[in-house]
């Protein structure tokens, strides 16, 4: 398969584009934030994605998905960032999806999430750094199990219908096994969840567990046995997430080229300086060296290939690395006009930050490539 | 079901086995383990002078160049199941050749068909050394400002000037050079000639470099007679030509960022041997571990890019511009290995002449990257094109 979009997938792409730029451009995201917005993002453009069939591209065909794979999803997530539309399509229509593929959880929740009426909320981080620990607990009581312990960085947790929780119900913190996850109703009793507004005006939740009590049946896959789902819904996430910070890191130098090509100082245009070509270029080329490896990693996840994981944790870092710069580039080209809330760039580079941090950062995938690889 | 390609591979598997000699299935370890062919084979081996021979018969140093001309006339997934069966037995390359990666695919798009005959079956077979006459002292950079003439005489040009940087040009049998032939247009008064080095008035003199090696020479022209017929493409057009060639070149030194991505890590290795592991089975230096896993980082998405490049290239979709932004970011990204290929190795890397480092092997190596982001033009001239003409920004 060639390292390029198909003409499917090209003509996917060319209607996202669209679609994203004319229902959730920026300004979207700015009236957002302007109006306070609870919630963080539009309901009614929720429903949209899935009248466009978005929110089932990862679904199968058999539960009235479109039944396309991750380098579909991320076709639709690079508008998301380029646009900086709030969204809950990451964590719903692909994290979520992909952790509850496959199980007896999917037929409960995927008519929603086609329908564009439900929202899931990833509970998987304890600390303020992603990490593959688990520390919260879950003990089995009476036909089920209570849930106790704390999350946080849980993007749209204080709107969710479904939070998606990982929990240890054996061993201890760092083991592998152990783990279980659970699908748990935003009403559970005993649940808080405290949304906390981020730098890029996006909500994520803390989430209290104060003896939540959850069926047996709102366990994901298997007990003791949630690494499958966990490891599914994080390659899928941390993927998803490349791909949108591709869109937000690729959406800041286009802005930054055009503005080069536009303003002058000096009595000249400022794009003309090789000292700000040169640099252009070479973001240009971090850029490009971004997207073969985000792509690379979606088709590899797509073919189910092994060196998928390898593949997941290179794109995450290289778009955390070349996206940090792009934005960073954006402001500081931008001059003082960058430093301004009324100019969008500034915005690119808080979302960029975000992304960046969500899933594990360049760090901590450049560090897990090198514990995979035995050094 | 039994494919073409299937049966071409056993047939391929079958002769590679019957015809590559044991000693050419070990890994390249010193300069003269590298083959560049030419006029004068007394300093081969029996080994690589019947491995080059063999190959070059078949025409599969140029497995995907046309039959008539010398070339193994395979269809690229040909080439892929030839090259993939070479790297099988470990076969070494038969044939080095800028005849092969520079020349030889410059005159298949602008060469004569009397040119293409007469010159591209010698290059398959290797049987003569081709050097590139490009760079002079003051037109590095800024290539086209070149100043070493051909004058017409009638049925020759009379060329006068120097060059420089000129590739092994003391051990080339022929060259292939860009003149001026009009003084009053740039780039439209360049012209692209081929001639012998043994003409009369040629002399090369080499230069040693900070490596220790001297693979560069400058080359001087003193009324050097060079017959009309050895003109590739149209007079005064052969900037078009050198930018064609120019593009192979670079292709062709951005694969270097590609070494070393497999699974036995160089830079692990090396770090391993020096600092070793603490507890945990970490590499004991915490920092130096997290460069080189940084920098495993971008190799890997750097191999991406490069798997992309050429898939889009392939389909005809690639910015004609794109080899640019692989040149520089290739050996750039070569660069920082060898830096921390050094770092990893300690003062055993440092001993020039030592055993132990295999004659100062890596230090050479790592010295010698450092040209890789000028020659071939600079990296700056590569983030000059990309800004130009990828991004269109204003001149």
């Amino acid at each position: 398969m060639p390292l390029f979009l198909n003409d499917e997938q090209t003509m996917l792409r060319d209607t996202a584009k669209d679609f994203v730029a004319a229902s959730a451009p920026v300004s979207h995201m700015r009236a957002l934030r302007d109006a306070n917005d609870a919630t963080g993002f539009s309901r009614d453009l929720w429903k949209q994605f899935a009248e466009m069939g978005f929110t089932g591209i990862l679904i199968g065909e058999d539960a009235g998905g479109l039944g396309l794979g991750h380098v579909e999803a991320g076709v639709v997530l690079e508008e998301i960032g380029r646009n900086l539309s709030p969204s809950p399509f990451l964590s719903t229509a692909v994290a979520a999806v992909e952790a509850l593929k496959g199980t007896a959880q999917a037929e409960r929740w995927f008519p929603g999430i086609l329908a564009g009426e439900t929202v899931a909320a990833l509970a998987i981080d304890e600390g303020a750094k992603h990490r593959s620990t688990v520390e919260m607990k879950a003990e089995r009581a009476g036909n089920g199990f209570r849930l106790t312990g704390k999350k946080q960085f849980v993007t749209h947790g204080h709107v969710a219908d479904l939070l998606i929780v990982a929990a240890r119900t054996a061993g201890s913190a760092a083991d592998e096994q152990g783990v279980t996850l659970f699908a748990v109703p935003k009403d559970a009793a005993g649940l808080t969840a405290t949304p906390e507004r981020l730098a890029d005006a996006s909500l994520a939740a803390r989430i209290a567990f104060d003896g939540v009590e959850v069926d047996a049946d709102a366990v994901i896959g298997e007990v003791d046995a949630g690494r499958d789902p966990l490891n599914r819904l994080l390659r899928a996430g941390r993927t998803g997430a490349a791909a949108e910070m591709l869109g937000v890191g690729g959406g800041a130098m286009d802005m930054t080229v055009s503005y080069l090509k536009e303003r002058k100082q000096f009595g000249t245009l400022i794009g003309s300086f090789q000292a700000l070509q040169h640099r252009a270029a070479h973001l240009y080329s971090e850029m490009e060296v971004a997207r073969a490896a985000v792509l690379k990693a979606q088709q590899l996840l797509d073919a189910g290939d092994d060196r998928a994981m390898q593949a997941v944790s290179v794109a995450k870092a290289m778009t955390g690395l070349a996206t940090t710069l792009s934005v960073q580039e954006g402001v500081q080209m931008h001059g003082g006009m960058g430093m301004t809330d009324a100019f969008d760039i500034g915005f690119y580079m808080k979302r960029g930050r975000v992304l960046a941090e969500m899933f594990g950062d360049s760090n901590f995938h450049a560090d897990l490539l090198a514990t995979t690889a035995g050094y | 079901m039994t494919t073409d390609l299937d049966t071409f591979r056993k047939e391929t598997r079958a002769w590679l086995e019957a015809n590559c000699p044991p000693e050419m299935r070990e890994p390249i370890r010193t300069e003269k383990d590298a083959v560049w062919g030419g006029r004068d084979q007394s300093d081969l081996t029996p080994a690589q002078k019947q491995w080059m021979d063999a190959m070059g018969s078949r025409g599969w140093t140029v497995p995907d160049w046309p039959r008539e001309y010398g070339g193994g006339g395979l269809s690229a997934a040909e080439t892929k199941v030839l090259r993939e069966e070479m790297a099988a037995i470990r076969a070494r390359n038969p044939l080095n050749s800028f005849g092969i990666s520079m020349l030889g695919p410059a005159l298949l798009k602008y060469g004569t068909e009397a040119q293409k005959k007469r010159f591209l079956p010698e290059i398959a077979r290797g049987e003569i050394r081709w050097c590139q006459g490009y760079s002079e002292p003051n037109a590095g950079s800024d290539l086209a400002s070149l100043a070493t003439s051909a004058e017409d005489k009638g049925d020759h040009f009379l060329v006068n000037g120097q060059k420089i940087w000129t590739s092994y040009a003391d051990k080339a049998d022929w060259i292939f050079c860009l003149v001026r032939t009009d003084r009053t247009n740039k780039h439209n008064g360049i012209s692209f000639v081929l001639f012998d080095m043994r003409t009369p008035g040629v002399s090369t003199k080499p230069i040693l470099l900070i490596s220790g090696y001297s693979p560069f020479c400058e080359t001087f022209f003193d009324n050097v007679k060079v017959p009309k017929e050895n003109l590739v493409g149209e007079l005064n057009k052969g900037w078009d030509v050198a930018k064609y060639l120019l593009g192979h070149e670079r292709e062709m030194i951005s694969g270097m960022g590609l070494g070393g991505t497999g699974g036995k890590n160089p830079l692990v290795l090396g770090a391993l041997a020096t600092i070793g592991v603490d507890h945990d089975g970490k590499l004991a230096d915490p920092l130096l571990r997290a460069q080189i896993a940084l920098f495993e980082v971008r190799a890997k998405a750097f191999a991406a890019q490069s798997e992309r490049f050429i898939d889009e290239l392939k389909a005809g979709r690639a910015h004609p511009a794109q080899p640019s932004m692989m040149k520089y970011y290739g050996t750039e990204l070569n660069k920082a290995r060898y830096e921390l290929l050094m770092s990893a190795g300690g003062s055993d890397e440092l001993e020039w002449e030592s055993e132990a480092s295999n004659g100062g092997r890596e230090a050479r190596a790592w010295l010698r990257t450092k040209a890789n982001s000028i020659e071939g033009g600079t990296s700056e001239v590569q983030l000059n094109i990309i800004a130009k003409r990828i991004l269109e920004l204003p001149a």
